[in-house]
């Protein structure tokens, strides 16, 4: 992974400086609270219902098991001993100090980490597959691509106060698992005609109020050209976006006022002028960047042999089979697989993770991974470059910590923001809502034979829980000071981006969880065989299943 | 303020900032609007003092920079500091127009912008509220070094790195 060298060190050491002054003088009074509001935001610190939160960056998914184990120190040291992972691939810990917050940061630094523009109205931070490298159906690694941006949006100083904030995701596989097209900027990596890579650019796709799937603006992108035109797009987006309504602020919002088209002969014309220019990307960098990023030394190994040995203990231990199902993917070296570890075991937030478990992945990442930990955008930790052989002690050494729990893709791994325990923006409570859910569906059997379903909890429209693309998406709302959940279908995030349609009225926690049962039932009574719910979804249509989950009581 | 940051010193401001359109400008080195300035180029070849105008962040320089390159002073109004238009501004009047006079932040700005401001082409920052100067000029100094282009570094770091 990216190593810092003196300069990379150098500059996030002067943020921390810089923040711990901009610290000292609100606390003594010289910053106003509007002021310093976007000054802390650009460094991660929120202010929340109970406590502040800090949201730390982890570029791209990735991290070191001794970045991990400084996460689960900070956790000891400064919070209550546990840390929450979104769904941009960042960790965040619920009950720092203020006062503490550049101390913190000063500790990140020691191991190449930190909290910038994790937050606020700027560039955040680049997300990727969280198999990245390893992918099967990868064209090329995306995360040198990441770092690439990362660096470049990193203290911008031309975009560090944009109208509302802007998220970048690289995509590099045939099969999309970054939710590209639902990013401010999507870059797809593509090899054209000619065998050269470049990129295809996407905008203007996003969550929240207005959810959109974001739009083709350029077919090819030699790939020298790409920190120029990136540039370019934000200088638009900077110069033009709406800054008299947050809510009409995202860049989906002028690129639809515009058009497709004319947002991108605006960005073409303006590229027109920095194409070209010293921010060009040159061989040199490309190479350098990527060579930090290269495959590790793999072990010649007799896969045949290896997987007969697997199966063998498999066909002995049916915990260990359920968990090769669904938390064990194939990766394209022979002999290996990536594991996913469960961070939604029932009962415990999704996401949340204790320092101890902090420790034991840090400590299964050096027995098993290479060090090396990945985090996901469905708030699960990915060890990638697992031998084969490895995996059924692996399995034995994450299911006492909590971390085998097998219901990777599942109903039961759900995507959940923290909801109105925690954040001030919601609307409505999303923890206990997903607890109920895995409380409901606590048969394994059960849950195995519904199969892929992506169920996702958002507390309000802002849509941290990436409600509008789950198969099944809830959403929090407010109903005269009471919280209510409205339920959405057929939302998806993979190549062929959907979101999901609303299914009816509102509906009490209580009864969330019974129309979840209700929909279930009507897709396992239609689905014809191997039909996943998405899929038999999208043959029979919304109505099948509004009928049944409001139909008068008999 | 009677006082402004320019070239990281502290200097005495000697110019009105003219807020709304007139005919009836004072002498002296004054800072008018855009639309003052179409109007009232021709009449100001007399003026006694020097002249320059303020742009405010969502005019669009392309129709009316040609005319405002040979001024020594180009002020950018920021109406709130988090409105960050006026970055964009002063680097299009610096890397596209090669305006080389002063670039001078007015209106809500505040001291923690100075380093990516001076980065975009500002050489001057006029604050609206009382703050101490000196103190505030360190800002201009929270980073040794930077990844990007920009006007104060015509190569990226990945082109520097030794």
């Amino acid at each position: 992974m990216y190593q810092y060298d003196q300069y990379d060190q150098k500059i996030v050491d002067e943020r921390v400086a810089q923040y711990r002054d901009q610290t000292k003088r609100f606390l003594a009074g010289a910053i106003s609270e509007e002021e310093f509001l976007p000054l802390r935001l650009q460094n991660g610190l929120y202010v929340q219902r109970l406590a502040p939160m800090l949201r730390i960056a982890v570029p791209y998914g990735l991290m070191s098991s001794l970045q991990v184990r400084k996460i689960a120190d900070i956790s000891r040291k400064f919070d209550k001993g546990y840390v929450h992972f979104t769904t941009r691939q960042n960790i965040q810990l619920n009950w720092p100090q203020l006062e503490e917050v550049p101390d913190i940061l000063a500790e990140l630094a020691k191991v190449q980490m930190h909290a910038i523009q994790t937050s606020g109205n700027c560039i955040r931070n680049t997300t990727t597959d969280q198999f990245a490298g390893v992918a099967s159906d990868e064209i090329e690694d995306p995360r040198p691509w990441c770092e690439i941006i990362r660096q470049w949006s990193t203290l911008h100083p031309e975009f560090a106060f944009l109208p509302r904030k802007f998220k970048i995701a690289v995509c590099g596989s045939e099969q999309d698992r970054a939710a590209f097209l639902l990013h401010d900027i999507g870059v797809q990596l593509i090899v054209n005609e000619a065998g050269e890579t470049g990129f295809r650019i996407f905008v203007g796709g996003g969550l929240g109020r207005t959810p959109v799937i974001a739009s083709l603006i350029r077919d090819f992108l030699p790939k020298e050209h790409l920190l120029t035109y990136l540039d370019a797009v934000l200088r638009v987006y900077n110069r033009y976006g709406n800054r008299d309504n947050k809510y009409k602020a995202r860049i989906k919002i002028l690129v639809r006022a515009w058009t497709p088209e004319v947002f991108a002969e605006r960005v073409e014309a303006e590229w027109q002028h920095l194409k070209d220019g010293p921010a060009t990307l040159n061989g040199h960098e490309i190479e350098r960047v990527k060579g930090f990023f290269t495959l590790p030394d793999y072990r010649a190994v007799d896969d045949k042999a290896v997987q007969t040995q697997v199966n063998a203990l498999a066909a002995e231990h049916k915990g260990f089979s359920r968990w090769l199902d669904r938390n064990v993917k194939p990766q394209k070296q022979q002999g290996y697989a990536c594991v996913t570890l469960s961070l939604k075991p029932a009962g415990v937030a999704p996401g949340d993770v204790t320092d101890r478990q902090l420790d034991t992945i840090a400590d299964l990442a050096d027995r098993y991974s290479f060090g090396e930990v990945r985090t996901t955008h469905n708030q699960n930790i990915v060890l990638a470059d697992v031998l084969k052989s490895d995996l059924f002690e692996l399995w034995q050494a994450a299911r006492p910590a909590g971390l085998a729990t097998p219901n990777i893709g599942t109903i039961n791994d759900m995507i959940c923001c923290p909801g109105g325990d925690y954040c001030s923006l919601a609307n409505a409570k999303s923890i206990p809502v997903a607890e109920a859910i895995q409380r409901k569906f606590d048969d394994l059997d059960y849950v195995y034979d519904l199969g892929d379903l992506e169920l996702n909890i958002s507390g309000c429209m802002n849509a941290c829980g990436h409600h509008h693309i789950g198969h099944i998406g809830i959403l929090g709302v407010d109903k005269k000071g009471e919280e209510w959940y409205q339920i959405q279908l057929g939302g998806s995030a993979d190549k062929n981006a959907a979101l999901g349609k609303v299914l009816g009225p509102s509906l009490s926690r209580d009864a969330v969880v019974d129309s979840i049962e209700t929909l279930l039932d009507v897709y396992v009574e239609n689905r014809l065989e191997q039909e996943s719910f998405l899929k038999t979804y999208q043959r029979i249509g919304l109505d099948k299943f509004k009928e049944r989950v409001y139909a008068p009581a008999s | 303020m009677h006082q402004l940051l320019k070239d990281g010193a502290v200097v005495n401001n000697t110019w009105q900032l003219i807020s709304a359109d007139t005919d009836d400008l004072p002498q002296g080195d004054i800072l008018i609007s855009v639309s003052c300035w179409q109007a009232q180029r021709h009449n100001l070849a007399n003026h006694a003092g020097a002249v320059g105008v303020w742009i405010d962040s969502n005019e669009e320089i392309e129709a009316f920079v040609a005319t405002i390159l040979d001024l020594p002073l180009i002020a950018i109004n920021f109406p709130k500091f988090v409105d960050g238009r006026g970055f964009s501004l002063a680097r299009l009047l610096r890397d596209r127009y090669a305006y080389s006079g002063e670039i001078r932040a007015i209106g809500q700005i505040i001291r923690d912008q100075l380093f990516p401001m001076q980065r975009c082409g500002f050489n001057a920052f006029a604050f609206e509220t009382e703050l101490d100067l000196v103190e505030a000029s360190k800002s201009l100094g929270d980073f040794s070094d930077a990844y990007q282009v920009a006007v104060d570094q015509p190569e990226p770091l990945f082109k520097r790195r030794a």
